[in-house]
């Protein structure tokens, strides 16, 4: 080893405290890139083998019904490579062990043989014997959720009927990696399932004879999807067909790739941030180390040392510490990275786990942090490479005070000259300063991110559930019925109040823009479900006229009194044009609504209702719920008080891991920043405070300096943090938004609060940490040497 | 003689460097009066800033005492010493140790303070011949205008002693007797008992007492009968 070295590593072993704040934060940097992109790459690539090797659909489409010879048509498109032509049911379920009942949907499987596409996987079991009765095919999360496995039984109300199917095997498919119930916001297999029969028994039990009302094609490499669909939907269209799609409107693709999205986001936003921090601390502390060695450093030239040799020196010196935080950072995330694509597997039902250990990505961050560190070290280093040995040897000319701040002695009776001391401290160096306030202040912001979104969510579930669905229940009926559906309704047990709703599904469009949605009428008298105005007003929709979200809004980029043409599916796709006459404010879905006269006039059906909204004695629930299994035309039942509670759960679970692992990472950056920037002014001011001392300060009023300025760091950190932090979480709430969910913009105060309690406790400390090395300073050996 | 300021028995210092030991005090017995200007005269090492660090509550002795009056410095406390220096002591050292973020006037204000019936700063700063500098900052100022603003700084408080540890080492001649003027103007007008270190032997012809250091003892205590004046001398 070189001598030049060994300094190295004494060097590091005085310094250690320091470096490691350093490589920690480094190392938050490093684990969170790992984490978010591995989980990102293991996701994308467990997804990509599923659907690959269980030939997932990439157009789908449903029907009302159409006739079987129209198979061959839609299989002849060309540049379709598979199809499977589907019955798709909902259904209604009474498990044991729960009144309420469960929501299910029942999708058909070849009498023989396995689906062209959308193949399932076979977890244990059989799939049903061609010819059998009663027998099906269960999803996993369903069964486990109910205990099921193959030879179990369970109540199916189809059709009208309640029929006793037994479990002949247990599968997962490519199609429902994640599903949702109606009406919920997370998924529930307790309370919604899904079940796979032989096509000739569904037939017969919902009256499908050589029919089918959903197809799924894949379609080859070079063809081009839309023409796929504009063929489809031609042959679709006198058989009531909804309009095809690709895989960007299927709920379980666009929630994964939501929650990809999200990690991809991670991956870009937050190593930066710990990157660019950990940047500026080596900046700070070579900087100082530099000031320290400069006789050493001039000695080092004179004695012969090439500055490329004395320039690496202190590059290693850096590299060093960078390999540290991103060893630490690298097992951190691979352990995390791990451990959370496992917890996908849980919550999304992936047969397989493939969790991709590139080499490629360890070499990126290994990359991006030895860089980072160079980049803030470059300043330093340069400074050493250029210094002159003879300039070196000398110590350096005193920093120049006048003009800092006002003389006069009126601000000299205002403030201590303790004060005056720190507070010129702080101006002196305008640059460190603020950047040292700047690191603070992405902890602030960091932590506000992470709980902007908290708050959000709980916003958009308060608007949802409490302030527009109020509703305990809705059933959605089988077919459309007419207004006497409604009436019947509000007779069953425990029913307080129904409301009926009508919903009819669309194409709106605006020049080359269109959407598949549903136009939803509600009663002129509704209160359970209200349509609220984007102030959050309960609003009517006028006698004609759409009313639109404004998330929709946006994306045709209409205002109240432009046209939409609106396509009607069920009415032989007539185009009429409708103009828009309020926006709304909506979160979830693309809601769009009319009044009720209007629609039925529309649709030329007359009076029809879809289903109805229900307020319940909640002593009565078990009534209803015995009511609704034995009522032939309810076709499913989503549960509002029950989906809350649920989401609640599912938030309230997350929120106190969410909690600890933000405020560490804020924890961490703000000692990094706090720790070494302390280190430094009690180094760079060892000789001043040891006057104070020796003058018959205090120790405590000689930590008043050091803390005076890292005081009013501290908290000139917050408002900047709140400002960043502001901004960071409206960039993560509008990333967020897609036609499936969107957020309100909502920071709570508390949130504000919590950040700063959190680092400026983190800053307490890391400070203290600092303060009692004053304790310890030498005056004597500290008065004897020169500066 | 007036009375005894300071009184130190048998004071003995030993501190580790590495694994070697160092006697820097090998049983000191010294008086020092009030009003009193003594000069503590020896080589590098021979333990005098040593004995000065610890009558002015910086260092503690190994073994000995020391009595400021009739206080017995040995048995401090930490907080004891600190209210010590804060009260009684002004220290004047080599090198300066201005703060460099405060002006003059600033620097002298500091100590005012925490001290308990102090002068005014603008005073102190007459007196050390530097009032019209005393917005300037030490980066503005010559050497000897820092030690005498340190000078300033260390008798705003109306120190009962002024402890100075080479305060004309870091000087050429000519701003070192400026200095030593100022201290003896001091020492005369306000009747501070003041300690100087030094290693020049030309300094030790304007005390009253001069002591002699070699390795952990005073060897010779002499008498200057005839005083000089500062500016009677040079090196």
């Amino acid at each position: 080893m070189s001598m030049l070295d060994r300094k190295l590593f004494r060097d590091l072993g005085r310094l250690w405290a320091q470096a490691l704040a350093i490589a920690l934060v480094m190392a938050c940097g490093v684990a969170t890139l790992i984490l978010a992109e591995g989980a990102y790459r293991s996701l994308h690539e467990t997804r990509a083998a599923f659907y690959e090797r269980y030939r997932f659909a990439n157009v789908f489409v449903s029907a009302t019904r159409a006739p079987l010879e129209t198979a061959a048509t839609i299989k002849a498109i060309d540049g379709v490579s598979g199809a499977v032509f589907r019955i798709s049911k909902p259904v209604l379920l009474d498990m044991p062990g729960m009144a309420e009942p469960a929501a299910g949907m029942v999708l058909s499987l070849p009498d023989f043989g396995e689906p062209d596409v959308n193949r399932l996987y076979i977890r244990s079991g059989r799939l049903p014997a061609p010819g059998s009765t009663d027998e099906a095919v269960i999803l996993e999360s369903f069964a486990d959720a109910h205990r099921l496995k193959p030879g179990s039984h369970f109540t199916a109300i189809m059709n009208g009927a309640r029929r006793d199917i037994q479990v002949t095997g247990i599968v997962l498919s490519p199609e429902f990696i994640y599903t949702i119930g109606p009406g919920d916001l997370v998924p529930d297999p307790r309370r919604f399932g899904i079940f796979y029969m032989a096509h000739s028994r569904l037939a017969g039990i919902f009256g499908m004879t050589g029919a089918y009302n959903d197809v799924s094609l894949r379609t080859t490499r070079s063809a081009s999807e839309a023409a796929v669909i504009d063929a489809v939907d031609n042959v679709l269209k006198p058989y009531g067909g909804a309009g095809a799609h690709g895989r960007d409107r299927q709920t379980s693709h666009t929630f994964l790739d939501n929650e990809m999205i999200q990690l991809d986001g991670m991956a870009k936003v937050i190593p930066p941030i710990f990157l660019g921090v950990a940047a500026f601390l080596i900046n700070m502390i070579l900087s100082r180390l530099i000031a320290l060695e400069r006789e050493q450093i001039g000695l080092l030239k004179a004695l012969g040392f090439s500055e490329i040799a004395i320039g690496l020196h202190y590059a290693k010196l850096t590299l060093v510490i960078a390999a540290l935080g991103f060893a630490v950072g690298a097992g951190l995330g691979n352990w995390s990275g791990r451990a959370l694509t496992q917890l996908y597997t849980e919550f999304f039902s992936f047969p397989f786990l493939i969790f991709i250990e590139s080499a490629d990505l360890y070499i990126i961050a290994a990359g991006v942090t030895g860089a980072a560190a160079l980049a803030g070290a470059a300043r330093a280093i340069w400074n050493v490479v250029k210094l002159p040995a003879a300039v070196a040897m000398r110590p350096p000319a005193p920093l120049n005070y006048s003009a800092v701040l006002p003389q006069n002695i009126l601000f000299t009776k205002l403030f201590s000259q303790l004060n005056v001391m720190a507070m010129r401290g702080i101006i002196r160096r305008p640059m460190r300063t603020a950047l040292t306030t700047l690191g603070t202040s992405l902890s602030v912001a960091l932590l506000i991110t992470a709980f902007a979104s908290m708050d959000s969510v709980d916003s958009m579930v308060e608007e949802v559930f409490f302030r527009a669905a109020r509703q305990d229940a809705s059933l959605t009926f089988i077919t459309d019925l007419g207004p006497a559906a409604a009436l019947a309704a509000a007779k069953m047990p425990g029913v307080m109040r129904a409301e009926s709703f009508r919903s009819v599904p669309v194409v709106l469009r605006a020049g080359y823009r269109e959407k598949h949605l549903a136009i939803t009428a509600l009663d002129p008298k509704a209160g359970l479900t209200r349509i609220l105005d984007t102030s959050h007003r309960p609003v009517t929709p006028p006698p004609n006229g759409l009313m639109i979200s404004d998330h929709l809004a946006r994306f045709f980029g209409v205002r109240p009194g432009d046209m939409l043409d609106v396509e009607l599916i069920k009415r032989n796709h007539a185009i009429v044009s409708v103009p828009v006459t309020g926006i709304v404010q909506s979160y979830i879905g693309l809601e769009t609504y009319m009044q009720a006269d209007a629609l039925d006039h529309l649709s030329g059906e007359g009076q029809r209702v879809s289903g109805v909204w229900l307020s319940v004695d909640r002593t009565m629930l078990n009534d209803l719920y015995a009511a609704v299994k034995q009522t032939p035309a309810v076709a499913s039942i989503a549960l509002q008080g029950v989906s809350r509670q649920n989401f609640r759960d599912t938030i309230n679970q997350n929120i106190e891991t969410m909690t600890f692992v933000y405020s560490l990472l804020a924890v961490i950056i703000t000692f990094g920043v706090v720790y070494n920037s302390a280190r430094i002014q009690l180094s760079e001011r060892a000789r001043e405070l040891a006057s104070l001392r020796v003058f018959g300060f205090t120790r405590w009023e000689v930590s008043g300096v050091l803390l005076f300025e890292l005081g009013v760091i501290a908290l000139a950190a917050q408002p900047v943090g709140w400002i960043v932090g502001y901004f960071f979480s409206k960039l993560v709430i509008d990333n967020f938004a897609s036609d499936l969910f969107r957020m309100p913009f909502v920071i709570n105060s508390s949130t504000f609060a919590y950040a700063s309690g959190v680092v400026l406790f983190a800053a307490v400390v890391s400070a203290l940490v600092v303060r009692r090395r004053i304790d310890h300073l030498d005056l004597v050996r500290v008065l004897k040497t020169r500066e | 003689m007036g009375d005894i300021v300071f009184s130190v028995r048998n004071l003995k210092k030993s501190y580790k460097t590495g694994d070697v030991e160092v006697q820097a005090l090998r049983g000191v017995d010294l008086a020092l009066y009030k009003s009193e200007m003594a000069v503590l005269l020896g080589p590098s090492g021979s333990g005098k800033s040593t004995l000065l660090n610890i009558i002015g509550g910086l260092d503690r002795a190994t073994s000995g005492e020391v009595y400021f009056g009739s206080e017995n410095l040995t048995d401090y406390s930490e907080w004891q010493l600190t209210r010590f220096r804060r009260s009684h002591v002004g220290f004047v050292f080599q090198f300066y140790n201005l703060i460099p973020s405060l002006t003059a006037y600033e620097n002298v204000a500091l100590v005012t303070e925490i001290a308990k019936h102090p002068l005014d700063p603008k005073d102190a700063l007459e007196m050390v011949g530097l009032k019209e500098r005393m917005h300037h900052f030490p980066a503005q100022l010559s050497g000897g205008e820092q030690q005498r603003v340190a000078i300033a700084r260390a008798v705003v408080k109306r120190p009962d002693v002024l402890l100075c540890d080479e305060p004309t080492g870091a000087l050429d001649s000519k701003t070192g007797v400026l200095v030593l003027e100022v201290l003896d103007r001091i020492n005369a007008e306000y009747g501070t008992t003041t300690a100087v270190i030094t290693h020049n032997a030309g300094i030790r012809n304007i005390a009253h007492r001069v002591f002699s250091f070699h390795d952990g003892r005073i060897v010779e205590a002499a008498v200057n009968e005839t005083r000089m004046k500062p500016s009677e001398i040079s090196w």
